[in-house]
């Protein structure tokens, strides 16, 4: 289903919950709604499947305008945080019940249900109940009991919250493999990333109640729009004072620009191990964190703190040594602008053109 | 030594409180013999005060359980009320509970009473209302009127709207919804409020008393006829109706105790 929205606007009494949000939805795309907790995700997905009226705006499926349409007539699955499957019913009667209220014969139902079952690896649990279940099983039969009446939209509210996360992983994959062999347009919720860069298609990232950037998982980390998307993808230490970065002087002439830089811009040997060694700044290894398959060290280069990964194969460092750093890139931002920048010195080596 | 003592003392008060009256019901009836006993309980007077009471009681139960989860059901779930009026409205379900039934019964008479506007009003229609049978059904309402919603309320809190949301998600309407899903969850709760009605409406003396004026084979229900026995020394008579009554209580009691139990597990 192709999906539409025009600013829309949500209110709840004084707290303006969604503001201004507009998007469009291909058919058949896997969309992830990410940000921090509290943004405004729900409220959006909530009104998408009609359970929760817009203050203002329009919601278009199909060219046709479905804001007056009550959640019964939209065609749209929804699957819950918690699942909400019906307590007091069987996996069974639980994936059945919208094909009983479609007054389906008791053939037909049998037989949807029995291959619902079979897909979603429910077999032998169509006789359980929710409470006899495990919190996988229990997404299965929320996953196979909304796709049951054949929806047009598939609406998942942080699917993967209420889940161990052991099993977490092996359900994304799952889903995602399940989503594409269904071909059903669907959005989820989440306020976890590395979930949604794993699982979407295309990321909104939502906050404040705004949508900041839309566009697939690769063009946001590339490509932030905002410094908000810039600081909230991946992992980032902001430098307030960017005089300090070599390379980067350009920038520093801008009065009250910012720099946010990520782990992986980061270049760190010992004096001598960096060959562009005119592009490099002198610092100092502050700590290190073991993280399992690399280390973590956090740097002070003047009195700005700088993370960067190491990996083990290369010698050791340890806290106090002097290190070269070489910060090839940086996203700067101000009141007004934002862009990302390449280390100056890095891409013009000055001896070459002379 | 002293916590022997507590329990004695315990097991004693309980005793006189509780099990010697219902003995000396039971003996009380039985004083002049079976035949005493039956003489007290079928005369006329005794059958229309346990059919008036029988029918309050009907009729009391099913409007209360009807309105009750009607009236949980919004104080819940309806997004369209104000949070203040909902706070408001949730407060004065628990009225009855904090004035006294006879001011209950006392305020339907100067409201409804055939001297007020109300009164006459219905009275020319040919309905009375007051010192008749729907006065009575009023004031026990008005009494019982807390017990369904307070115990089908939580409930419902507890449950939440999300199994409702998803069966709209999933194509059902609202009386659907109610019956297929909500219903099997409130059941239990529901059952004990019906529990708690009857036994409440079955027991109820001051409101109706005041609304009915205890008329003879007209308004007597059977607490008011054992009121009006005790008063004229007809000790046998009132201890037989008194007697079918806890016979009621008793199994009502039982019913309660399966219910809880029930509700407990669900």
């Amino acid at each position: 289903m192709h999906i539409e929205v025009r600013n829309l606007n949500k209110n709840f009494g004084d707290f303006h919950a969604v503001k201004d949000v507009s998007f469009e939805i291909e058919k058949g795309h896997l969309i992830g709604l990410l940000g921090p907790s509290g943004g405004g995700k729900t409220s959006i997905l909530r009104m998408l499947a009609g359970l929760e009226s817009p203050s203002s705006g329009d919601i278009i499926f199909h060219g046709k305008r479905v804001n007056d349409l009550p959640p019964q007539e939209r065609g749209i699955g929804f699957v819950f945080q918690n699942y909400a499957l019906f307590k007091h019913m069987t996996v069974y009667d639980n994936i059945a019940f919208g094909l009983k209220v479609k007054k389906q014969s008791k053939e037909q139902i049998r037989e949807r249900v029995m291959y619902l079952v079979e897909l979603t690896g429910l077999k032998g649990f169509e006789h359980r109940y929710a409470h006899q279940l495990s919190g996988g099983q229990r997404q299965r039969v929320a996953f196979a009991r909304a796709l049951a009446p054949e929806p047009q939209l598939l609406l998942l509210d942080e699917p993967f919250a209420a889940i161990d996360a052991k099993i977490r992983t092996e359900l994304r994959t799952w889903l995602k493999e399940m989503i594409e062999r269904v071909g059903i347009t669907s959005i989820f919720v989440t306020h976890d990333q590395e979930e949604a860069i794993e699982v979407a298609d295309e990321i909104m990232i939502i906050s404040k109640g705004k949508l900041e950037q839309k566009g697939s998982p690769w063009d946001i980390y590339k490509n932030p729009e905002t410094p908000f998307v810039a600081s909230f993808i991946g992992e980032s230490t902001i430098v307030d004072n960017i005089s300090q970065l070599k390379g980067f002087e350009d920038a520093a002439s801008r009065p009250g620009t910012k720099a946010l830089i990520r782990p992986e811009y980061i270049e760190i040997g010992k004096p001598g191990e960096i060959r562009l060694a005119s592009a490099t700044l002198p610092g100092k290894v502050k700590h290190l964190h073991f993280r399992g398959s690399e280390w973590m060290v956090e740097l002070l280069v003047g009195d700005t703190k700088l993370i960067t990964y190491r990996s083990l194969e290369k010698e050791v460092l340890h806290p106090g040594d002097d290190v070269s750093v070489l910060v090839h890139r940086a996203y700067l931002f101000n009141d007004n602008d934002s862009w990302i920048a390449e280390n100056t010195l890095k891409v013009d080596p000055m001896p070459i053109h002379i | 030594m002293m916590r022997r003592l507590w329990i004695t003392l315990t097991y004693i008060v309980f005793g006189l409180l509780l099990i010697a009256p219902l003995i000396k019901i039971f003996t009380g009836s039985w004083a002049e013999g079976w035949n005493g006993f039956i003489e007290g309980i079928t005369r006329p007077q005794s059958l229309h005060a346990l059919m008036m009471t029988g029918i309050i009681v009907v009729v009391v139960t099913v409007l209360n359980t009807v309105f009750g989860i009607m009236l949980a059901m919004y104080l819940v779930r309806a997004e369209w009320i104000g949070r203040r009026i909902k706070r408001l409205l949730n407060s004065l379900v628990d009225l009855p509970f904090a004035v006294s039934p006879v001011i209950g019964g006392l305020m339907i008479v100067l409201m409804l009473g055939p001297n007020t506007i109300i009164g006459t009003m219905f009275e020319d229609a040919g309905i009375k209302i007051v010192y008749a049978l729907p006065g009575m059904i009023l004031a026990t309402l008005f009494v019982t009127f807390p017990l369904m919603v307070r115990e089908v309320m939580p409930v419902l809190q507890e449950i939440g709207a999300q199994q409702e949301e998803a069966a709209s998600t999933l194509g059902a309407y609202s009386w659907y919804t109610f019956w297929k899903v909500t219903w099997p969850s409130i059941r239990w709760g529901v059952i004990y409020g019906v529990v708690l009605t009857v036994a409440r409406s079955l027991g109820e003396f001051g409101a109706v008393l005041v609304v009915s004026g205890n008329i003879m084979n007209k308004t007597q229900t059977a607490t008011t006829l054992v009121y009006q026995d005790v008063e004229n020394f007809n000790v046998v008579a009132a201890n037989g109706v008194a007697l079918v009554l806890a016979a009621f209580s008793v199994g009502l009691l039982l019913l309660m105790e399966w219910a809880k139990k029930r509700k407990e597990v669900h």
